[in-house]
């Protein structure tokens, strides 16, 4: 795969670069032990020494992780729970700063979603309009896809639902919305965080739909998904973070391969790429509780 | 199974992995990339935030409305809750403390005061939370976030016309005439706005690396509220207390707080006469809005690029 890298670079345009990229979290208030009020005021008066001291945790979350994304690539992230995939969209989308290396983008990177800019005690027509203003479309262009939003979303059809607030809607009525406004903008870098588990089967059918769309405006997509096969629908490429590290990166297949071998999920059956056959986003049950199984602690020493 | 878990990330990670990092930053500045997340130039970050201005507009009124939205009354209390609060001032100052004597048309001098007063004192409240207590919407989307404290400060002053338009009722009724000097009103909101958006902005980077500084903002400002003479006059209280240092009076004067509120009381009530300003008042009310508005606003963005960690 890494000859397979290297052409690419020959013929295609960097539009993401990962430089040695550390990602730490610090959390405040988990002092165990002592007294926190006090450590909490040891922790203001002796700034940096103090931190380990008192309370403040780091959590490297992403460990050294370079890579570079080309143009037309679909790239999908996968790695168990808490492996640091979506803290890694985040920085690429530079929400979150990095502790040490470089992450250099084509444009602007953006984060498909818009939950948190939305209000639930607005009409879904105002939210249409201020998730739209949210993620940088002009006034003109949110009033231009305001109807297709709402058809896409299938909000009225069940009445004229759109013109009461967020907070009547059933909580799947609410997701179909935040998507459908979330894909309504076209990105030059998309990064999508497991979107495509909203709503019911029609309606998922449809946002796959979309972002194959959006995949085609877009120069390149990063896809985070505990979804196998959405990854194998969609992505040409996958990364493969394990405990913040990037395990492997290559093509789908070869990589899915070993991580579900990894997680002992369908390990023996070698399957071969199940081409888009059954179209029926089928929502393959997600391996729960994968981090418990076996290999993890135990067999698998981890660079480190 | 083991043999490729083994391999460590380098080998199989893609091109550029022989120079640590001077590679993958050739190949970046070969193709003009730019560095995710990096704090822009000042001129940039203006005319991204100009970008915004629907958004902020946007969600300021959002936000005004999405407050009342459960209540009965709906939008009623926009302009009911200053009048209460007018009116529990003025039973606490004017009538049980008795404040109100010797200053002429109290009523319209204390609910002035006080609609003038909370709007620099919610936001700078807003303010502190603006970064901190919207994390979500921070980690979420890309906006210069000059945009939050901004649009908080804009929509405690729609908040504030919807009080100012209970004020000229009140006004009205209480016998003071119309008059031309009503018009100062205006350069007064739009210098108070620059102040308090700037104030705002200040107090958001402060409360997005401490967040406990929302906890003690109330005490600050409750103490700043009583020497800004939003219950009674300042002049009248000075007059009093001839034994304090004489520096005292001045700077009471001056902050900007007491000036903004003194100069609307006079821009609105024909009994209040510019002698009860202190001198060079526009001067002092422009410097403090520009003071705020253009240092608070270079202060924020120096931080720009750490919100949202944590």
């Amino acid at each position: 795969m890494a000859e397979n890298d290297k052409n690419a670079q020959n013929t295609q345009i960097p539009t993401v670069i990962a430089d040695t990229v550390d990602i730490v979290y610090r959390v405040n208030g988990t002092g165990g032990g002592r007294g926190s009020a006090t450590a909490a005021l040891n922790r203001i008066l002796r700034r940096k020494q103090a931190e380990q001291a008192a309370g403040v945790r780091k959590v490297h979350a992403v460990k050294k992780v370079s890579f570079v994304a080309y143009r037309g690539e679909a790239i999908g992230l996968i790695g168990t729970n808490g492996s640091g995939k979506s803290t890694l969209l985040k920085a690429v989308a530079g929400l979150l700063p990095v502790e040490n290396g470089r992450i250099y983008t084509d444009g602007q990177p953006s984060l498909l979603g818009v939950n948190a800019a939305l209000m639930n005690d607005l009409t879904g027509e105002r939210n249409v309009h201020l998730g739209g203003l949210a993620m940088g479309m002009s006034r003109e262009q949110v009033r231009e896809r305001y109807q297709e939003i709402v058809d896409f979303s299938g909000i009225n059809e069940k009445g004229d639902f759109i013109t009461l607030p967020m907070r009547t809607y059933s909580s799947g009525m609410a997701a179909r919305l935040r998507f459908s406004i979330a894909a309504a903008k076209d990105h030059d870098v998309l990064l999508i965080d497991e979107a495509l588990a909203t709503g019911d089967r029609s309606f998922q059918k449809r946002s796959e739909a979309r972002i194959r769309e959006l995949r085609k405006h877009a120069g390149t997509v990063f896809l985070v998904s505990h979804n196998n096969k959405s990854i194998r629908d969609t992505c040409d490429r996958v990364l493969w973070l394990e405990r913040g590290e990037l395990r492997m990166d290559g093509p789908t297949d070869e990589v899915l391969k070993e991580y579900e071998a990894f997680t002992g999920d369908k390990a023996p059956k070698p399957k071969p790429k199940p081409k888009p056959a059954a179209k029926a986003p089928t929502p393959t049950p997600r391996p729960p509780n994968q981090p418990q199984t076996e290999p993890n602690d135990t067999k698998v020493p981890l660079p480190s | 199974m083991s043999q490729v878990l083994h391999t460590p990330p380098p080998t199989t990670s893609a091109p550029a992995k022989t120079g640590t990092g001077t590679d993958l930053r050739a190949l970046a500045a070969r193709h003009g990339l730019s560095v995710s997340g990096a704090r822009p130039s000042l001129p940039e970050y203006v005319r991204q935030l100009w970008a915004r201005r629907h958004f902020i507009t946007a969600f300021a009124t959002a936000k005004l409305t999405a407050q009342y939205s459960q209540a009965k009354l709906g939008q009623l209390w926009q302009v009911m809750n200053p009048l209460l609060n007018a009116a529990v001032y003025y039973f606490i100052f004017g009538v049980l403390l008795g404040t109100k004597h010797g200053v002429p048309d109290y009523v319209p001098f204390l609910v002035t005061g006080v609609f003038v007063w909370t709007f620099t004192q919610s936001s700078i409240m807003a303010g502190t939370r603006a970064i901190s207590g919207n994390l979500g919407l921070v980690r979420a989307l890309h906006f210069p976030r000059a945009a939050l404290p901004i649009s908080f400060a804009l929509q405690q002053l729609q908040q504030l016309l919807f009080s100012m338009a209970a004020l000229v009722v009140i006004l009205l009724c209480f016998g003071v005439p119309v008059a031309a000097s009503w018009l100062l009103a205006v350069p007064v909101l739009v210098l108070q706005f620059t102040f308090n958006a700037g104030v705002a902005m200040i107090m958001a980077r402060m409360g997005a690396r401490t967040p406990d500084i929302a906890q003690l903002m109330p005490f600050v400002l409750r103490t700043w509220m009583y020497v800004s003479g939003v219950m009674w006059s300042l002049d009248r209280v000075l007059a009093d207390h001839r034994d304090l240092p004489s520096w005292v009076g001045p700077v009471l004067q001056a902050n900007p707080a007491a000036v903004y509120i003194d100069l609307m009381r006079f821009a609105l009530i024909d009994s209040f006469h510019a002698n009860q300003l202190p001198t060079h008042v526009w001067l002092i009310a422009t410097g403090w809005a520009l003071l705020a508005g253009v240092g608070g606003f270079i202060y924020f963005w120096k931080a720009e690029e750490t919100y949202g960690r944590g």
